[in-house]
């Protein structure tokens, strides 16, 4: 691999320990993928806040990089942390959990990150164009960034995401290059999905199928930004898909002469359905995975207008969406109906399981997928209008 | 008799060979305080790490693995030096973070040139493994 002044500079340890450390990493990473070259980077998200999934090793690698004085080059966002910083109390978050995460949360700040934590960057304010390079990590927004934005970024760990911010460059390899952004499985659909679940369960099967190579969807032309959101989320979590293309909306279609092809129809979503989740009460339902945008928490309030929820109810979104839905009266509709809206965090990286539930409903094909693995849950799978009081 | 490798992690290492011929995961497979393979039926299973070369075909697991091999190194109990037939994120990453000289693709089988218990020596920035 061919490295410039700059980054050989970097690598010999002459810009701090921090910056060799991360040009180490990167160096390594392209010679074990083959990439000849390091790219520059306009944007970055780091996975490995919540401290759930990261544990205390994972916080002493962040207490360790960060006094190596690491900071970063480039526009940096978090994934969801353990806990709604300013809510985390009425959420009734174990305050052991509470103290380490904000230990997590300083050792990130300190490196000049922005503490937008959330796995949607690109609903508040981080938008990447077509063709832009960045090095993101969360399964969701690498998904999203990919396939609906055309912007090209290869599923970052932690620690290459945060070796790209401080660096300013990754390895160029993978979903960088043209050769390797065309699908090799396509899927037609005998009818337009309509529902989240819909989209999360077409979603879930079309990933597990495709074993995570790329695919394309014929007969999607309705979906609205929101809907594909929920569909990458389910490809990603059921089969680490990188990338999606669905004929007529997203900005790329390269399509192989040898593709595989299936079609999936009402039958398949509604078999898939059923593997998804338990015909079950709930204790909680959560809603925005990945995060809500300002329009799906605008039609949960309309929906629940006037109207009780069977259980308790979190809508997970970024702080700043949370803010807006606060001042367009959206929150106060939904805590009215039996709900929260929480920031900052999601029902997959908070510690549910240590918070007393047991059965977690969602509409998420996502969440679906890991609300069962990674938080013990058994899961419920159905729209929200499901657990509204008659 | 020197072998020449990939360098993956720079530094120098020095110890006893400790050979696995299974992969390794980090996370839930090795005890972070005393560096004994706690994973069942491992081929390590008992054995500890700490100050070894260590040689393993890969890592597996969960990428959290890359942390806890910090820890087995501020602990004073990580392997001296690693060497992998290819070596994959989880452990060159891990080995990077915790300034452990790490190797891959040695030109000959480590399997075949080295032996439990004989002294090697692991130059990471020249990719070399000696003995």
């Amino acid at each position: 691999m061919e490295l410039t002044s700059k980054e050989q500079k970097m690598l010999e340890g002459e810009l701090g320990e921090a910056a060799r450390q991360s040009m180490e990493i990167l160096f390594a990473l392209g010679k074990i993928y083959g990439a000849q070259n390091l790219i520059p980077v306009s944007s970055v998200q780091v996975a490995g806040v919540s401290c759930k999934t990261i544990g205390e090793a994972g916080l002493d690698y962040l207490r360790d990089l960060s006094s190596k004085g690491a900071k970063v080059k480039v526009k940096t966002f978090l994934n969801p942390a353990g806990m709604d910083r300013e809510q985390w109390q009425k959420m009734r978050v174990p305050e052991g959990f509470a103290k380490k995460q904000i230990a997590v949360l300083d050792a990130y700040a300190s490196m000049g990150i922005d503490m937008t934590c959330t796995c949607a960057p690109y609903l508040v304010g981080l938008r990447p164009k077509k063709g832009e390079h960045i090095a993101w990590s969360e399964s969701s927004a690498v998904v999203f960034a990919n396939s609906v934005l055309g912007a090209r970024t290869n599923r970052e760990g932690g620690p290459s995401a945060l070796a790209a911010a401080i660096c300013g460059v990754t390895p160029n390899y993978g979903m960088h290059l043209d050769k390797n952004r065309v699908a090799d499985f396509t899927v037609k659909l005998g009818s337009e999905p309509k529902s989240a679940t819909d989209f999360g369960a077409l979603g879930a099967f079309v990933g597990e199928a495709s074993k995570g190579k790329n695919t394309a969807f014929f007969g999607l032309k309705k979906a609205t930004e929101d809907q594909l959101k929920g569909l990458g989320a389910a490809l990603a979590s059921w089969g680490s898909n990188a990338l999606f293309f669905a004929k007529g909306i997203t900005p790329e279609w390269r399509v192989s002469d040898s593709a595989e092809e299936i079609s999936v129809g009402q039958n398949e979503i509604t078999e898939m359905k059923g593997k998804m989740g338990v015909p079950e009460k709930p204790d909680l339902i959560t809603l925005g995975c990945p995060h809500a945008s300002l329009q799906e928490i605008g039609s949960i309030a309309a929906l629940l207008r006037g109207k009780k929820l069977a259980c308790e109810l979190w809508v997970c979104t970024a702080r700043q969406t949370k803010e807006k839905a606060d001042k367009a009266g959206y929150s106060a509709t939904i805590e009215k109906a039996g709900g929260k809206v929480v920031a900052d965090t999601c029902m997959v990286v908070c510690p549910l399981e240590e918070m007393g539930y047991r059965k977690t409903a969602t509409h998420s094909g996502k969440a679906a997928k890991y609300l069962g693995s990674l938080c013990k849950q058994q899961v419920v799978f159905d729209e929200l209008g499901a657990f509204i009081c008659k | 008799m020197q072998v020449k490798g990939r360098s993956i992690s720079r530094g120098m290492g020095e110890g006893k060979v400790l050979l696995s011929k299974d992969a390794i995961s980090f996370l839930g497979g090795v005890d972070p305080k005393t560096g004994v393979v706690v994973e069942k039926g491992h081929c390590l299973e008992g054995k500890c790490i700490a100050g070894r070369v260590l040689v393993f075909p890969r890592g597996k697991g969960s990428t959290v693995g890359s942390y806890v091999m910090l820890q087995l190194k501020k602990g004073g109990v990580a392997p001296s030096a690693i060497i992998n037939l290819e070596a994959e994120p989880i452990i060159a990453v891990g080995a990077i973070i915790s300034g452990i000289p790490m190797v891959d693709k040695p030109e000959k089988d480590p399997f075949t040139f080295l032996k439990d218990g004989i002294n090697a020596k692991v130059d990471g920035k020249k990719g070399e493994v000696s003995v």
